[in-house]
């Protein structure tokens, strides 16, 4: 058992690719009903974190515990009720109408001579509603824009109803209010009392959103926390190489980063790092 | 033809300084300019003093050998002996034209694969050949054309229409990546026109007969006459092929960059096009439809000098006849008093690299 | 008993419904019940057509007579002995081919994805030369088809597999091998004294001519055993189409499902080709055909199995009667369907 009575957490990990090592002991416990965004610099190990707990990634040490058991002893069918996974790229096969894609969710709740029972209707018509895609059932998902599209990957995330939901870069490609558009739901999915789990780049929309800000770099986590405890001009500078103010977000009153005019302290390492 | 489809981000700007990496051997900073043009020219020397003792060796060996002695006096006191008619009547010939195909078919290949940026171009492998090969069998087996300067024009029908086909199915669907869609769709085109090709075949059995060895490529059963035809159109595909090194290489860095640098992408697309089928189409017509000689040349070339095409060409086009021929005697070789034909050798020897370049290499960084 | 039928979801225009009984519950794809029909009776009539026709009418009542054993004896010798196996053996490999295809293109996720192209048929064609040249009999040929795509198949998967097997990766080597295979049979072929030649080159390509029930009921085993195991994994399958995390966070064992598929797809293209020798295209068209026919999002097995059933016995009726007395090769007819199939895909993205 693990020591914390969280859902999702993970001890110990050491998560590599082939050879590469990409973190080493990791320990992470997502706490239940949070809107949990994991932030660094690129390559910093945030995406390796996230496709672990997902099981994605077979951790090279340490496991990976969800609901108090190893996650891959589950049977995987079992794990996909429990927490989804929203991937960084997923394809489009050819021809697919939105309604069918957002039904592709349902499948870890079917079984060969189940294949559409009267929940698997509710759940993707409740997932169209919610990602406001509904009227866009008939459509061919190739013909969407990319924000519809990203819309249309979340109801079938969402669709597979689970109460923990993993969400890998769901902003990248898309502009700015797309990306407000994305967020705005994941933190109305969080409200209806999702635990919600995502990787993101900005820093300041991760300070709007999250509940729990788990900070990262070189493969370690930094620190973790409410965003307004944690996010201080030094943690900016130690884990992003830049110098900041931090402001109150007018909006919100969550840390807003502000940096400063021009990056002397850094700009020669940036130099030599780009050549 | 036009590109199936950017490949790459313009992140082009890789391969020149990949060339750097590569051939900067001692490389310094200044004045590495001129040692590696002398260097890379050394090279280019040592390759054709390669590809003439190839030459030589295509010329004596074979299901009889004769001494060099012997091939040197063929051609300075030749007389009637029948070692002397075999080499001047059938080998010479024959290795001029293995090196005229070897050449076209290695530029052929440089210029798809830089014109696309698309390492998987090969005329075989994208079916241009095997279009070329159905025009030629057109000619041959419906309408009688026997001259090779007449069937040549069928065969960049043939390669032209192939390669219109090809990279329209391929640039066709969205998913998975540009390259292997590109492949699979010549080989799918590829396969058609050879199927099309035994079904005409098949109504001429004395066709037939005379090319079957061809249609699988082969150098052997062509005469002087032959060379002499066709080499005109391989020589004006080598030369168009050459000039097109300067702005194949702006094209690298991506359409848009290779127009803001002043290059005609059009124009420079069309005339590879022309230079492409050129070429494609005299060596099928010289030879039958060659598989992996383009792929393969330009992919060593490239790892020997780096990214830029004025060097990546004329090595192509020195380098591929050297392997060619040496195809063509291996395959004389194993089999006398027989021979199995240079298609074959080149499949046999061509297709295990592929497969292992396939596995290797990750697609993105192809 | 309750059949009850419900529309999909709230939009109006949605054609696509649920048929559920008690517990259980189906949802095919729009088209796809009529389709099937269509594409049953559509084999059905190309059947009796291709028994009962030919050179010696027999008429459909006879026919039915004959195959119960209560016909003339002329009759039963034409239906029982000749024609008819050879029409079975064409559906069975027909659809044994489609649904080949249907695999491999759901896992290359390109409709190009066919055995035809991976060296899978190549590879079976050298089995069968390799037989025919050492003499062997027919029997040897086919087992010599089989050995040989499955042998084919293991160096393209083993070669492919790095960490899993990416359908990219599958492709190339395929392509690899495939041209490899190539050139190894036309050396084999140019080896070859004439006669073994002239019979290697008739069996390459691809004739159901001659087909008896020894042909015929291998296949019918393979497919009976093989298809349950598709239908199994087809759902598995359509999920790995949106690439492999999007199946892994649905709770799929991704290299188990496409280790499955690839097993069954070989194991199908084998015994097809075994049967008929490597009838080219089919394996490609089939089941594109029956993903448009059907209007699905990718491909269906039923669908393309029936649609591969179809394609190749109404193929070799034509080559039968379009030029008679001359009789064309079934392989010459789907070659040219391939060609056609090509084109048509080219118009077809083109929008």
């Amino acid at each position: 058992m693990p020591e914390s009575a969280a859902r999702l957490s993970g001890s110990g990990l050491t998560l590599a690719y082939d050879q590469r090592v990409v973190a080493e002991d990791l320990d992470v416990t997502i706490p239940d009903e949070s809107f949990t965004v994991i932030i660094g610099p690129n390559a910093c190990g945030k995406s390796t974190l996230l496709r672990a707990l997902a099981r994605m990634l077979k951790p090279r040490e340490g496991v990976v515990h969800l609901d108090g058991s190893v996650i891959t002893s589950l049977p995987s069918k079992e794990v996909a009720r429990r927490l989804g996974l929203l991937p960084q790229t997923s394809i489009v096969p050819d021809g697919i109408t939105v309604a069918d894609l957002v039904a592709r969710g349902r499948y870890p709740h079917q079984r060969l001579m189940r294949q559409w029972s009267r929940a698997d209707e509710a759940a993707v018509a409740g997932a169209m509603r919610a990602t406001d895609v509904a009227e866009l059932a008939e459509r061919i998902v190739d013909e969407l824009s990319g924000g519809q599209r990203q819309r249309v990957w979340l109801a079938m995330a969402l669709a597979q109803e689970t109460p923990i939901l993993l969400l890998d870069e769901p902003t990248t490609f898309l502009d700015i209010s797309h990306q407000i558009e994305v967020l705005d739901l994941c933190a109305d999915l969080h409200e209806a009392g999702r635990t919600m789990v995502a990787v993101l780049h900005d820093l300041n929309q991760a300070c709007r959103y999250a509940t729990h800000l788990v900070v990262m770099r070189g493969g370690r986590i930094v620190a973790e926390g409410d965003p307004s405890a944690i996010v201080t001009p030094e943690l900016v500078e130690r884990v992003f190489d830049l110098r900041c103010e931090i402001i109150a977000d007018p909006q919100t009153g969550t840390p807003l980063v502000i940096p400063e005019a021009r990056r002397r302290a850094c700009a020669p390492a940036a130099l030599v790092e780009g050549s | 033809m036009r590109p199936a489809k950017q490949i790459e981000p313009p992140t082009g700007t890789a391969r020149p300084h990949d060339a750097d990496a590569a051939a900067g051997v001692g490389a310094g900073d200044g004045g590495t300019g001129r040692r590696r043009t002398a260097l890379l020219t050394g090279g280019l020397m040592a390759a054709f003093g390669v590809l003439v003792l190839v030459a030589l060796a295509s010329v004596a060996l074979g299901a009889r050998s004769v001494p060099l002695s012997t091939v040197i006096d063929a051609f300075l006191a030749p007389d009637a002996s029948s070692d002397h008619t075999v080499i001047r009547e059938l080998r010479v010939p024959r290795t001029l034209l293995g090196i005229g195909v070897g050449a076209a078919l290695g530029l052929a290949g440089a210029v798809m694969q830089s014109l696309t940026r698309n390492p998987l171009a090969d005329p075989g492998l994208l079916g241009i050949n095997e279009g070329a090969a159905l025009g030629v069998t057109v000619a041959l087996a419906l309408l009688g054309v026997s001259d090779p300067a007449v069937y040549v024009w069928f065969a960049f029908a043939g390669a032209a229409v192939a390669s219109v086909l090809v990279y329209a199915l391929g640039s066709a669907g969205r998913s998975g990546s540009a390259p292997v869609r590109l492949a699979l769709a010549g080989v799918a085109v590829g396969m058609a026109l050879t199927a099309a090709c035994s079904a005409l075949l098949r109504i001429d059995s004395r066709t037939f007969d005379r090319m079957r060895f061809w249609l699988t490529g082969s150098l052997a059963g062509q005469d002087a006459g032959t060379l002499t035809r066709l080499a005109p159109f391989m020589v004006a595909g080598v030369v168009l092929g050459l000039t097109l090194a300067r702005p194949l290489n702006m094209l690298a860095l991506g359409d848009d960059a290779g127009r803001a640098l002043g290059v005609a992408v059009g124009r420079t697309r069309v005339l590879a096009g022309l230079a492409v089928t050129l070429l494609c189409g005299s060596a099928t017509a010289a030879a039958g439809p060659l598989w992996f000689v383009g792929l393969a040349v330009p992919h060593a070339v490239r790892a020997l000098v780096g990214g830029d095409q004025r060097w990546v060409l004329p090595y192509t086009v020195v380098v591929a006849p050297a392997l060619l021929l040496a195809a063509d005697v291996v395959g004389r070789l194993v089999a006398r008093p027989g021979e199995v034909q240079v298609g074959i050798m080149c499949a046999l020897l061509g297709a295990p690299v592929f497969m292992l370049m396939a596995r290797r290499r990750r697609l993105a960084a192809l | 008993m309750t059949l009850s039928s419900s529309p999909g979801s709230s939009s109006p225009a949605r054609p696509r419904r649920a048929v559920r009984l008690g517990s259980w519950s189906v949802r095919p794809a729009p088209r796809a019940p009529a389709v099937c029909l269509g594409l049953a009776v559509t084999g059905f009539v190309v059947a009796v057509l291709a028994i009962s026709t030919g050179e010696f009418t027999v008429p459909v009542p006879d026919v039915l007579h004959a195959l119960f054993g209560q016909g003339t004896p002329v009759a039963e010798l034409i239906v029982g002995k000749l024609r008819a196996p050879r029409v079975v053996t064409g559906l069975l490999v027909g659809a044994a081919f489609g649904v080949s295809g249907a695999i491999f293109q759901s896992l290359t996720r390109n409709p190009l994805g066919s055995p035809d192209f991976i060296g899978f048929t190549a590879g079976a064609s050298t089995g069968g030369i390799l037989a025919v040249v050492s003499g062997g009999t027919a029997v040897h040929v086919a087992g010599g088809a089989l050995a040989g795509c499955v042998a084919t198949a293991l160096l393209v998967y083993g070669l492919a597999f790095r960490r899993g097997v990416r359908g990219y990766r599958l492709v190339l080597v395929g392509i690899g091998a495939n041209a490899l295979l190539v050139a190894v049979n036309s050396y084999l072929l140019t080896r070859a004294n004439i006669n073994d030649a002239a019979t290697a080159g008739a069996w390459l390509t691809g004739s159901l001519s001659g087909r008896g029930w020894d042909h015929a009921i291998p296949v019918g085993v393979a497919v009976a055993v093989l298809l349950p195991v598709c239908a199994y994994v087809s759902r598995p399958m359509r999920m790995i189409e949106m690439g492999d995390d999007a199946a892994r966070a649905m709770g799929i064992n991704v290299e188990g499902v496409r280790a499955a598929a690839v097993v069954a797809g070989v194991l199908l293209c084998g015994v097809a080709t075994a049967a008929a020798g490597p009838v080219v295209f089919v394996a490609l068209a089939a089941p594109q055909l029956a993903r448009r026919l059907a209007r699905s999002p990718g491909v269906s097995m039923t669908t393309a199995a029936l649609t591969g059933a179809v394609l190749l016995t109404a193929a070799d009726l034509a080559g039968q009667r379009v030029f008679a007395p001359v009789q064309l090769p079934v392989g010459v007819l789907t070659a040219a369907i391939g060609g056609v199939y090509l084109a048509l895909l080219l118009r077809k993205d083109r929008h």
